[in-house]
C-alpha cells in the first residue's frame, strides 16, 4: 500500500527580551543556577505577574512577518499542573485567544516547486525552569533561572507531507526570528525548539491518522531523522495489522529510535481558564502600525529582490536569504562589487566551504564584506585570475591585508600585456618543437601542455584568455 | 486612648500629649492582656513595633508627621510582611518568613503606621466564621462562645476590642463586612482595583480586594486615602485618581437616593435585624434621603456563581503551595506524587482541600462550560443588576448578613448553610463594587450591621454616608465592657 505522511509542528522560540515575560529578573544563559529569580519567578504567595510589553512588540512582528492579522484582543489562560521546575503550579500561557492567528510562510520544494505552509496560531506564554537530575546524590536540583521567559509557541497546520518540508519549514521560521530580531535562534541553549506532531494514513484517504507528538527535536538534522524513523515505525505498525496509539515520544538520537513518554490516557487535564491576574491585552491599530513602520526587509522580499535585482537564480536567492546575516553579507559584496554573480559565487562557494571548515558563523568571518567585494572587484577588471583569486583569498583570510596590498606585495598581479606574454610563448615554442609539430598536425588537445607552459613560466599571472589567443595564432603559424 | 479617634491621636502626639512609642506600648499591654481570651492575633511584632514608633516620634518631633504617623495598626495574617511570619492562618505557611512587603504594608510603612502584630484568619480566607483556622478559632468580644465572624475575624476581634485602633482585611465574599457587622464595628472593601493586591496572599483572585477595619468610617476614610491607588506590580489595580476620603465626611445627605433591594429583605432575614436595617434607614430619612425600593433579580445565583468561581480561582492559586520552594514539606516522600499528595494534604484544612476539590472539578474538561463560563455569565448580569440600579439611586442598603453573630461549632457540620449566610455580601465581589458595614444595633447585646453598597470608586459617597449616621448615633463607640477598662472591664 502506499503511504502518506501528515506533519505539523510546534516551534518555541524563546524572545529576546530583557527581562521574563512577568518578572524583572534578567533572561541571560548561563547564570549561576537561581541567581535570576526574583520573588515573582519564585512564585511567593503574594505575588501577581505584570505583562512585559516588549514581548507583546515581539510577538506583533512575528505576526507581521507572517501574514497574520494581529488579534486585538488576546487573553493570558492558566495551564494548571504540578512539577517541580514550574513554581506557580501552571503556566501562563494563551489558549483561546492567541495573540497571533491564521498566518503562512512559503516553503522551497526540492523539486524547485513552492508550497505555502499555513501558520495556525503563534501565542505568548512564560518557560518553566529545569530539573537538574544529575549531580545531587538521588536528589533532583531546580534552577528557576529560566521560569519566566518568554516564549512564542508557533503551531502549524498539517501541510508537511515529508521530513524534508519539516525541515524546510523549521529553517524558514528560524531564519524568519532571526530577521525579526525576536529570537537568537541559538538551536544549542535551547532558544529554539521544536515539536512534531506525525501521522501516516493510506494514500487519498481523507481523515488523518492518529498521530504521534515527537519531542527533544532540537536541531534540524534530528527533525529530519526523528520524523522519517516515526513515520516507518506508524507505517510499519499498521502494516502488521496494529493501530498506532495518540501519545508523546521522544526521540532518542543515541540509538535511532522514537519510545513512548506517556500516553492520552496518561496526559494531563490542564483545566485552562483565564488568568485572573491579568487584563486581556488589548493593542491598537496604531501599535501594530508603529511596529510595522520598523520590520526590516523580510526573507521572502529580500530573496524577491536578490532575484530581480541581482539576477540570482532562484535557489541562490533562497540560500543567501536563508539566514538574516548571510543575506546582509552577500548583500552588501554585491552592492559594493557590482559583480552579483560573481560575488553569490564566492559567499556560497569558496567562503561558506571556509566557514564550514572553520566552524565559523558567517558573523565571525575573518573576511568582511568590504574585503571580499574588494577582491571580486579585481577579479572584474582583469586584474588577477580565478585561479589568483583564491591565493588572495586565503591571504586575507589569513590575516594578511586587503586585495589590492596582497597582490601588490606578492605580485600577483596578472599579465595582461600581449608583449610579454608573446615573449614567453615565442620561447616556449622554440623549446618544444615536438610538441608544436603534434599540434600542426592536428592533435589540437595538446594546446594545453603550452598553456600549462605559459602560466608556469608566468607563474600563474597571464590572463588566460590571452594566453589561449596568442597560442592559437603563433603554433598556427 | 483606646476610645480615641485617629485624628484625635494624631492631635495627641503632635502636641506631646504622649509619645508614639507610649501610644504602641498602651495597645501592646492591651494585646498582652486580652489576646489570650480572644485568641485574634496569630503573631504579635512588640520589638519593629516599638522600633517603628520610635522612627515616628523622631518624624513627629521634626515636624514632618502625616495624619498617620505614630499610629499602631494590625494586619490580617495574608499580607506578606517583610521579615515576619505570614501564614494565611495555615499550617502550610507556619514557617514561611516573607521575604518582601505588601504594597499595601509598604504604603502603611510610608504613612508611618507601626505594625502589632498580624491577625488571625480562616485559613486562606475561606470561611466566615473563623473556625477554619490552623491557629484556632477568634472568639467575638461581645461573646467568647460566639464567633467574630470570618474570613478576616482576627482584626475584626481585635478592633472590636480596642486591642488596635485599625486593622486590615480582605474580602472576597463579604470577609470584611460580615465580621464588621458580627463585632459592631465599621469595615470598608473599596472597588476592586482600587487597594494593590501585590502581596496580599490570594485566594480567588477576581474577587480578592483588601480593605479596612475601624471604630469609625472617619478612621476608616484616614487608612483607606493611604492604602489606596494604583499600583504597578498589580496589573488589575486601576489607574483611577484616589481623593481624599476625609474631604466629603461631612457632606449633607439632602436629596440623597437610598436603594433598598427588596430580594435583601426576603425569607431568611432574621426579623430582628430586618427591624434594626429598618430603624437606621428610618434615619437617613430623616437625614433628608430618599428611599426607594429597587430589585436585583439576580441575587439567588450570586451564591453558586461565587461558590463555582472562588473555588475555581484558588485551586489554581493554591498550587504554588507544593512543598518544593518554602512552606510545608512533609516527610520522607516516597516519589514526587507521596509528596505532594501527603504535602498539602497534610497542610490544608477541610475547607480548603473541600474548595480545591470543588475548583478542580469546575475546571475539568467537559465541565468547564457548564460550570465557570456559566458563572461567569452570571456575573455578567449581577453586575448589570447594580447598574440598573445605579441609574436612579445614589447607594444601595440593605443587611449584611441575615443573623447576628452564631455560636461556635453551631454551623460547623454544615457548610452550604454557612455559604447560604453569604447572600447579602457576596453579589458585591461578583461585580466589583465598593461596600461597607456600619453598626446600627445591638440584638440581645450582638450588634447588627449595616450595608452600603456604592457605584464603582464611590468610597467617597459611602463614607460620608456611614459618618452623618455616626454623628447622630453612638453604636459605633459601643465597647464589649469586659475589654473597657474606663468601664470597669478586667
Amino acid at each position: 500500500m502506499e503511504w502518506e505522511t501528515v506533519i505539523g509542528l510546534e516551534i518555541h522560540a524563546q524572545l529576546m527580551t530583557q527581562s521574563k515575560i512577568f518578572s524583572g529578573s534578567s533572561i541571560a544563559y548561563g547564570a549561576e543556577p537561581n541567581t535570576q529569580a526574583n520573588v515573582v519567578d519564585l512564585a511567593l504567595p503574594g505575588v501577581l505577574p505584570v505583562l512585559n510589553v516588549e514581548a507583546v512588540r515581539m510577538a506583533v512582528k512575528f505576526g507581521l512577518g507572517i501574514n497574520a492579522p494581529v488579534s486585538q484582543r488576546s487573553v493570558f489562560a492558566r495551564k494548571n499542573y504540578f512539577y517541580p521546575d514550574l513554581p506557580q503550579g501552571y503556566q501562563i500561557s494563551q489558549f483561546d485567544l492567541p495573540i497571533v492567528e491564521k498566518g503562512h510562510i512559503d516553503i522551497l520544494l526540492d523539486d524547485g516547486g513552492v508550497k505555502c505552509i499555513g501558520i495556525t496560531r503563534a501565542h505568548l506564554e512564560q518557560d518553566a525552569g529545569k530539573s537538574l537530575h544529575e549531580d545531587f546524590a538521588g536528589m533532583t536540583g531546580i534552577d528557576l533561572n529560566r521560569a519566566g521567559t518568554p516564549l512564542l509557541e508557533i503551531v502549524s497546520e498539517p501541510d508537511m507531507s515529508n521530513a524534508k518540508e519539516a525541515v524546510a519549514y523549521m529553517k524558514k521560521i528560524h531564519a524568519l526570528v532571526q530577521y525579526l530580531e525576536i529570537c537568537d535562534g541559538n538551536l544549542q541553549e535551547g532558544s529554539f525548539r521544536c515539536d512534531a506532531n506525525v501521522s501516516v494514513r493510506p494514500k487519498g484517504q481523507k481523515e488523518l491518522g492518529t498521530r504521534a507528538e515527537l519531542k527533544n527535536i532540537n536541531s534540524f538534522r534530528f527533525v529530519e531523522r526523528a520524523i522519517n524513523i516515526e513515520v516507518q515505525r506508524q507505517i510499519d505498525i499498521i502494516e502488521e495489522g496494529g493501530t498506532v496509539v495518540q501519545e508523546t515520544r521522544l526521540f532518542d538520537p543515541d540509538k535511532d529510535e522514537t519510545r513512548s513518554m506517556r500516553s492520552k490516557e496518561e496526559a494531563n487535564d490542564y483545566r485552562y481558564f483565564p488568568d485572573p491576574d491579568l487584563l486581556p491585552v488589548r493593542i491598537s491599530d496604531d501599535f501594530i502600525e508603529a511596529i510595522r513602520a520598523t520590520l526590516p526587509e523580510l526573507p521572502e522580499a529580500k530573496k524577491q529582490r536578490f532575484i530581480t535585482r541581482y539576477g540570482l537564480s532562484d535557489y541562490d536567492a533562497e540560500v543567501l536569504t536563508s539566514h538574516r546575516a548571510l543575506s546582509d553579507y552577500y548583500d552588501q559584496v554585491a552592492r559594493e562589487s557590482n559583480q552579483a554573480k560573481l560575488a553569490a559565487n564566492w559567499v556560497m562557494g569558496n567562503l561558506s566551504g571556509a566557514l564550514n571548515k572553520a566552524n565559523l558563523e558567517i558573523k565571525a568571518s575573518p573576511i568582511s564584506a568590504k574585503q571580499l567585494a574588494d577582491m571580486i572587484k579585481r577579479i572584474a577588471d582583469n586584474t588577477i585570475s580565478g585561479k589568483i583569486a583564491k591565493d588572495v583569498f586565503e591571504a586575507i583570510w589569513q590575516g594578511e591585508g586587503d586585495a589590492d596590498g596582497i597582490i601588490e606585495k606578492k605580485g600577483l598581479k596578472q599579465i595582461t600585456d600581449t608583449g610579454a606574454i608573446e615573449g614567453m610563448i615565442d620561447e616556449i615554442i622554440a623549446n618544444n618543437p615536438q610538441q608544436v609539430e603534434m599540434f600542426r598536425s592536428g592533435k589540437e588537445k595538446i594546446l594545453g601542455f603550452f598553456v600549462g607552459q605559459v602560466m608556469k613560466a608566468s607563474r600563474g599571472k597571464a590572463n588566460p584568455a590571452q594566453v589561449n589567443q596568442l597560442l592559437r595564432e603563433k603554433l598556427k603559424g | 486612648m483606646h476610645t480615641k479617634s485617629l485624628s484625635e491621636l494624631a492631635a495627641d502626639l503632635k502636641s506631646g500629649a504622649y509619645s508614639s512609642v507610649e501610644l504602641t506600648q498602651y495597645f501592646l499591654d492591651r494585646i498582652n492582656r486580652y489576646n489570650t481570651a480572644l485568641n485574634a492575633f496569630i503573631t504579635v511584632t512588640d520589638e519593629s513595633a516599638l522600633s517603628r514608633a520610635k522612627a515616628a516620634d523622631e518624624q513627629i518631633a521634626a515636624g514632618s508627621a502625616g495624619a498617620l504617623t505614630g499610629i499602631p495598626l494590625a494586619y490580617k495574617d495574608i499580607f506578606c510582611t517583610d521579615g515576619v511570619r505570614t501564614s494565611a492562618g495555615s499550617k502550610m505557611l507556619d514557617n514561611f518568613i516573607a521575604p518582601y512587603n505588601a504594597t499595601v504594608v509598604e504604603k502603611l510603612n510610608q504613612a508611618g503606621m507601626p505594625m502589632l502584630g498580624k491577625t488571625n484568619m480562616d485559613e486562606f480566607a475561606m470561611g466566615s466564621s473563623n473556625e477554619n483556622s490552623y491557629y484556632g478559632v477568634v472568639k467575638n468580644p461581645w461573646d467568647l462562645a460566639r464567633i467574630p465572624g470570618g474570613s478576616s475575624g482576627g482584626s475584626a476581634a481585635t478592633v472590636a476590642a480596642r486591642l488596635s485602633p485599625v486593622a486590615t482585611g480582605t474580602d472576597t465574599g463579604g470577609s470584611i463586612r460580615q465580621p464588621a457587622a458580627m463585632t459592631g464595628i465599621t469595615g470598608i472593601k473599596p472597588t476592586y482595583g482600587r487597594v494593590s493586591r501585590f502581596g496580599m496572599i490570594a485566594y480567588a483572585s477576581s474577587l480578592d480586594q483588601g480593605g479596612v477595619f475601624g471604630t469609625s468610617a472617619e478612621d476608616c476614610a484616614l487608612v483607606l486615602t493611604a492604602m489606596s491607588g494604583f499600583d504597578e506590580k498589580d496589573s488589575t489595580s486601576a489607574e483611577h485618581a484616589v481623593p481624599d476620603f476625609s474631604a466629603s465626611l461631612k457632606d449633607s445627605l439632602a436629596g440623597l437616593k437610598i436603594g433598598l433591594p427588596k430580594e435583601y429583605f426576603e425569607e431568611g432575614l432574621d426579623a430582628q435585624v430586618e427591624k434594626s436595617i429598618q430603624e437606621a434607614i428610618e434615619a437617613y430619612r430623616k437625614m433628608g434621603a430618599e428611599i426607594i425600593e429597587i430589585s436585583l433579580p439576580n441575587t439567588p445565583l450570586a451564591i453558586p456563581a461565587y461558590y463555582v468561581v472562588a473555588p475555581a480561582e484558588c485551586s489554581s492559586n493554591l498550587s504554588r503551595l507544593d512543598g518544593v520552594r518554602y512552606g510545608y514539606r512533609c516527610e520522607n516522600a516516597k516519589d514526587l506524587t507521596d509528596h505532594y499528595m501527603r504535602s498539602r494534604g497534610e497542610a490544608f484544612g477541610v475547607e480548603v482541600k473541600r474548595r480545591i476539590m470543588v475548583g478542580t472539578y469546575a475546571l475539568s474538561a467537559g465541565y468547564y462550560d457548564a460550570y465557570y463560563l456559566k458563572a461567569q455569565q452570571i456575573r455578567r448580569l449581577i453586575s448589570e443588576d447594580f447598574q440598573k440600579a445605579f441609574e436612579t439611586v445614589d447607594v444601595i442598603m440593605g443587611p449584611v448578613a441575615p443573623n447576628t453573630a452564631f455560636k461556635i461549632g453551631e454551623k460547623s457540620d454544615d457548610p452550604v448553610g454557612m455559604y447560604l449566610s453569604d447572600i447579602y455580601t457576596i453579589s458585591v465581589n461578583l461585580a466589583g463594587l465598593p461596600a461597607m458595614s456600619l453598626p446600627v444595633a445591638s440584638v440581645n447585646n450582638l450588634p447588627v450591621g449595616l450595608q452600603i453598597i456604592g457605584n464603582y470608586f464611590d468610597e467617597a459617597k459611602m463614607l460620608n454616608i456611614a459618618h452623618q449616621y455616626q454623628q447622630v448615633s453612638d453604636h459605633h463607640q459601643q465597647i464589649p465592657t469586659a475589654f473597657d477598662v474606663t468601664r470597669g472591664g478586667e
